[in-house]
């Protein structure tokens, strides 16, 4: 286990190199010229967009630019944003806790939604039950987040006047505000991705159900509950830990639209800006942490995937 | 280890009839499966017979008729733009379906080798794809859409290609996952015992035993594919004005909300109901395609 | 289903816990479009940016309601000759650092915005040659030629006076902690979260300042803005859209105020930009006119505005003292239209590519567009493009005709010159002719308002009426909403929101 880790974080550095340099490729293939968006108004001045382009180093050649950015990454200074001219590292330390606890809040809510719906769907399949949570998981999939959030907004806030309409309040300043103001975007992620917890686990479980040693189980005599928690339910997780960290790393790299609506300041708004407005450094600076999220993610799921089917260890 | 384990085989079971036949036959017995499949191709009649059955033409404008609520006239009402909403559902359906079907099709396709290799060769080959994939996964969705709007221009075709490429990763890692699952279990490594070669086991062994996580994110992704069209036909890509599709026509409706719901309901109703049909169907083959379900 | 009622009812009860929490009755949390760019007056771009100086950063002089320059630090000026502009000081202003505003501050900061790099007020201001302080309360500006505009942009961000000693201090990161003589200090900011100013004890106009406290919050979902006013967690909200107009006119907790946007929307057609200007629309001014004939503007405001915006023929509105009254936009005409496409002997259906901006409203512009276009014998392709795509494509020339929104400026010069003369730097579709460059050139060192109305009186014959360079559409409007609750709103016409005069009743 232990080379095994080792190895999977010798992985992670030529991925990363290999992320930044795909990441500056695929920005250079975008229109739009990050000078010109910097200009303004003065962007038909010859001088102003050649003073912008120096400063920002994009006269240099290609190679290098990417070499000056790699360098500065070396040292651990990951540039400043062109846009807004505050250090990336700051911006994402400031962004990064949003996303987690939206993100976190948003997964655990899908969870518990998703996961033991899955199991009831496949336990009750072809019942009226099994229907009615598939129909009731769908919907949340098929539902726009943004219509959901700005029914949430019209009916929580401005009917009721239960919980603030948008907005964000750090954990640290005041958990009982921060939670306020985070669980209606975290209930809209978190009901799209719990019916892909659903369908997942209902199409585990029943696969798994299927098995020969499940039926053995069975045949000794043991409860049902029994049959289905401890058996069955191992093997079904092995798809649905390949989704879960897939979704977790989703949500972690910022969700925008539900972000916008509720005017969240988290990574989501932070990437598409940046992206719009051609700010480079901070795009790569952000590609950087979410690669590295999904890296450790799929490490933990590769993991996981031992721990649940100890089998696989020879492998 | 019991013999059983190879007799339990599942997709070389013989009893004189082949697991694809066995398995249609099975799934035409499948009255949910049937329900979903009547209904997909239902919409893709009307799809196809747009021309025929729309009531109006789906861009014809009426300046007087902005936005009014469901009537004898306009059944599902009229847009932002008095376009007959029923017209724009019927002849948004065949953007819709396209870009759902055939962009997840493309993501199958390029995923599922990719993540059997993956899983099933495991050591270098594995770490080669699974730190690829990671790349993919973070590498923001709009930067890709962008750049290609800029190359293929704007064209339903380019949407589907982009977000095929966007949602291959996810294949990719569902089948190494369920591929490593597989792969340990007794009835593959017999038939690796037997001597078989290793294409044969991973296409006739493992590939039918990986199905059903595949097939439910197949019908999962369909609706994720007919939202995302939606959003890349503002960045230039995809279905152009006036041209409707159902995607757009829920984006545009976010701006009336309030004082025209109808506008979100309908083409919302379609997506939830194709969706839902695709999901029944993807059931019903799954029920049909499990090997050990007897029948 | 039980999952969804417990969470429901966690939330719930959540919520009753925060319902409560405090808020000063003095705090004004007023909800912004989008996140305003860097607080520097001299690095400054976007529109809401200005927003939040009008409380940080007072200027040499300002504008009323009614688009007339009025002294703000400063309490006069003159022209000593057409070059030389005298501008006399308030004495006892006191920067938010304590020190004082004098005129050593007003020369450091003019030339901070002539030649800081990265400037953006360089543009604006480049006409001036020298600043010099004649005494502490005098301050001589001396231009390279004369240039009409130049006080206008002392209303804005080239006329703000920022501490010396501080910006000295900070450099360019002055715009995190900008240090100005307003009647608000800055406190924090959390970038796409919100910018907390306080109450400047030390303020020259004090007696003006009736809130202890505001909190700008960037929202940028138009129904979650309102949302905000309605559950009142905003006591102002900057702009709303024309639908929601109304569901603020019914209730009676809420009040609007509009006025006449200083911009423009209208139609960039390419006419020289190089080979994408090479078609019927961009060689022959007859297809202009007809595509112009065959668009009805009031039926446009109607559908996608609701009326509430003023069509057009012009780029400044009619609240302006430039608006030129005698040109009234042309009624919609599909039959001299399609006439005046087969004198121009061209093949219909004549075919267009139109750009639009990938912002809905305008998409639906576009579309309608499309739709009234075609019934004259146009074939109009939209082509929808993310922001920063599209700034490249207008400016070499990748486009044939393009949907443009432009904010507007106080002079009318920053909404003519620089779209409209063969040299301006956002003519992207190069319409070039001398005899327009020729009064635009005059019109700028003109002081005189009639003549100056006159001189673009004359222009507009040549570049609307003739050629048709651009299509002029309409005039959008500031919508603002605000609770009941505050009185003193003063919507001037450059959509800022003033803090002067505002009572928060509780």
């Amino acid at each position: 286990m232990l080379l095994f880790l080792a190895r999977r974080v010798g992985q992670t550095i030529p991925t990363l190199l290999f992320v930044s340099l795909l990441i500056f490729g695929l920005q250079q293939l975008m229109p739009g010229d990050p000078a010109l968006i910097l200009a303004g108004e003065e962007r038909g001045d010859p001088t102003v967009l050649a003073q912008i382009r120096a400063e920002l180093n994009l006269d240099k050649p290609l190679p290098v630019q990417y070499g000056l950015w790699l360098w500065g990454v070396l040292q651990g200074d990951l540039g400043f944003s062109w846009r807004i001219r505050e250090p990336i590292a700051e911006v994402i330390a400031q962004k990064l806790p949003v996303t987690l606890q939206l993100g976190l809040m948003a997964f655990v809510i899908a969870v518990f939604i998703g996961i033991p719906l899955g199991i009831l769907s496949a336990v009750k399949k072809d019942t009226p039950l099994d229907w009615g949570a598939n129909a009731v998981g769908l919907a949340g999939l098929s539902l726009p987040n943004f219509w959901l959030g700005i029914m949430m907004i019209l009916f929580f806030s401005v009917q009721l006047g239960w919980l603030p309409p948008s907005g964000y309040v750090p954990l640290s300043e005041d958990w009982r505000q921060s939670l306020a103001t985070t669980i209606m975007p975290a209930f809209v992620l978190g009901s799209g991705i719990a019916a892909v917890f659903m369908r997942h686990m209902r199409s585990a479980m029943l696969q798994a159900m299927g098995q020969d040693y499940v039926r053995t189980a069975r045949a000794k005599g043991l409860g049902e509950r029994v049959v289905v928690l401890k058996h069955a339910l191992r093997n079904a997780l092995v798809p649905v830990v390949t989704l879960g960290a897939l979704e977790l790393g989703t949500l972690l790299s910022g969700a925008v639209l539900t972000e916008q609506v509720f005017t969240i300041p988290g990574f989501g708004k932070l990437i598409v800006d940046a992206v719009f407005n051609r700010d480079y450094p901070v795009v790569q600076g952000v590609v950087l942490v979410t690669a590295t999220l999904y890296i450790l993610l799929n490490l933990i799921a590769d993991v996981l995937y031992v721990l649940i089917n100890p089998r696989l260890r020879h492998a | 280890m019991p013999d059983g384990a190879v007799i339990a085989a599942p997709a070389v079971a013989a009893r004189g009839e082949s697991p694809a036949r066995r398995a249609f036959r099975r799934l035409l017995r499948h009255r949910a499966a049937m329900f979903g499949l009547a209904v997909v191709l239902a919409f893709i009649a009307i799809a196809v017979l747009a021309p025929l059955i729309a009531p109006y033409d789906p861009a014809r404008t009426n300046w007087a008729a902005i936005r009014k609520p469901p009537s004898e006239l306009f059944w599902f009402g009229t847009d932002e733009n008095g376009r007959d909403i029923l017209s724009r559902v019927i002849w948004g359906a065949r953007a819709s379906l396209l870009a759902g079907v055939v962009s997840v099709a493309i993501a199958l396709a390029a995923g599922v080798p990719v993540g059997l290799a993956a899983g099933f060769l495991g050591g270098r080959v594995d770490a080669l794809i699974s730190r690829f994939t990671d790349a993919m996964l973070a590498c923001p969705f709009l930067i890709l859409a962008i750049a290609l709007a800029a190359f293929l221009g704007p064209a339903l075709e380019n949407a589907m290609i982009a977000i095929g490429i966007s949602a291959t990763p996810i294949f990719i890692r569902l089948a190494r996952g369920a591929t490593m699952a597989v792969k340990v279990e007794d009835y593959v490594e017999a038939a690796r015992g037997l001597g078989n070669p290793r294409w044969r086991v991973a296409v006739r062994h493992i590939l039918p035993n990986i199905v059903p996580p595949l097939l439910v994110q197949a019908t999962l992704a369909i609706a994720s594919a007919i939202i995302a069209e939606a959003s890349l036909s503002f960045l230039g890509l995809g279905q152009q004005p006036p041209a409707p599709s159902w995607g757009s026509m829920l984006n545009t409706a976010q701006r009336f909300m309030e004082q025209a719901p109808w506008m979100a309901i309908f083409p919302g109703l379609s997506i939830f109901t194709v969706v839902l049909a695709f999901n029944l169907l993807g059931d019903g083959l799954r029920d049909a395609l499990d090997p050990r379900e007897q029948g | 289903m039980s999952f969804r009622r417990t969470l429901l009812a966690a939330a719930a009860l959540v919520a009753a816990a925060v319902a409560a929490a405090p808020v000063s009755a003095q705090t004004l949390r007023i909800g912004l479009r989008e996140d305003p760019d860097i607080m520097d007056p001299t690095l400054a771009r976007t529109f809401v940016g200005r927003i939040v100086f009008a409380s940080l950063c007072d200027k040499l002089f300002d504008i009323d309601k009614d688009l007339n320059i009025v002294p703000q630090l400063a309490t006069g000026y003159r022209w000593e000759d057409p070059k030389t502009l005298i501008i006399t000081l308030r004495e006892g202003v006191k920067f938010h650092d304590g020190e004082t505003m004098d005129a050593a501050a007003v020369v450091y900061s003019l030339n901070r915005h002539l030649t800081m790099q990265g400037s953006f007020r360089r543009g604006e201001i480049n006409s001036m040659e020298k600043a010099e302080a004649v005494n502490p309360t005098t301050v001589r500006v001396t231009l390279k030629e004369p240039f009409a505009p130049f006080l206008a942009q002392l209303t804005d961000r080239s006329g703000m006076v920022v501490s010396p000693k501080a910006a000295e201090a900070a450099g360019a990161q002055f715009g995190t902690r900008p240090v100005c003589a307003g009647p608000f200090r800055f406190v924090e900011r959390v970038a796409q979260d919100r910018i907390v100013v306080e109450r400047f004890a030390d303020y020259w106009d004090k007696g003006r300042i009736h809130i202890d406290r505001i909190i700008y919050q960037p929202i940028p979902d138009d129904t979650v803005r309102l949302a905000n006013l309605q559950a009142g967690s905003l006591e102002l909200v900057q702009t709303i859209g024309t639908n929601d107009v109304a569901t603020v006119q019914r209730n009676n907790r809420l009040r609007i105020s509009m006025s006449d946007e200083l911009g423009y929307q209208g139609l960039t057609i390419n006419i020289g930009n190089g080979a994408r200007a090479q078609t019927p629309l961009g060689q022959n001014a007859k297809v202009r006119q007809a595509l112009d004939l065959a668009i009805d503007r009031a039926t446009i405001n109607q559908v996608v505005y609701n009326g509430m915006f003023t069509p057009t023929w012009q780029a400044v509105p009619p609240s302006s003292p430039y608006h030129v009254k005698s040109l009234t936009p042309p009624t919609r005409d599909v039959a001299r239209a399609r006439a005046l496409l087969r004198e121009a002997g061209v093949q219909a259906p004549v075919k267009i590519v139109l750009t639009v901006p990938n912002n809905p409203e305008l998409r639906q512009v576009g579309e309608v567009i499309q739709a009234m276009a075609a019934e004259a014998g146009f074939e109009i392709t939209l082509n929808a493009m993310e922001f920063a795509s599209s700034l490249q494509a207008a400016t070499r020339g990748e486009f044939e005709a393009y949907l443009l929104a432009w904010s507007g400026r106080t002079d009318p010069d920053g909404n003519l010159w620089t779209f409209v003369h063969s040299r301006g730097p956002q003519n992207d579709g190069k319409y070039s002719n001398p005899e327009v460059d020729r009064l635009l050139d005059a019109a700028r060192v003109e002081t005189d308002l009639e003549k100056r109305v006159a001189l673009y009186e004359q222009m507009y014959k040549h570049a609307v009426v003739e050629d048709r360079s651009r299509l002029y559409l309409w005039h959008r409007k500031n919508i603002v909403a605000h609770t009941a609750r505050l009185t003193g709103f003063v919507n001037v016409p450059d959509g800022l929101i003033r803090v002067q005069d505002l009572r928060l009743a509780n």
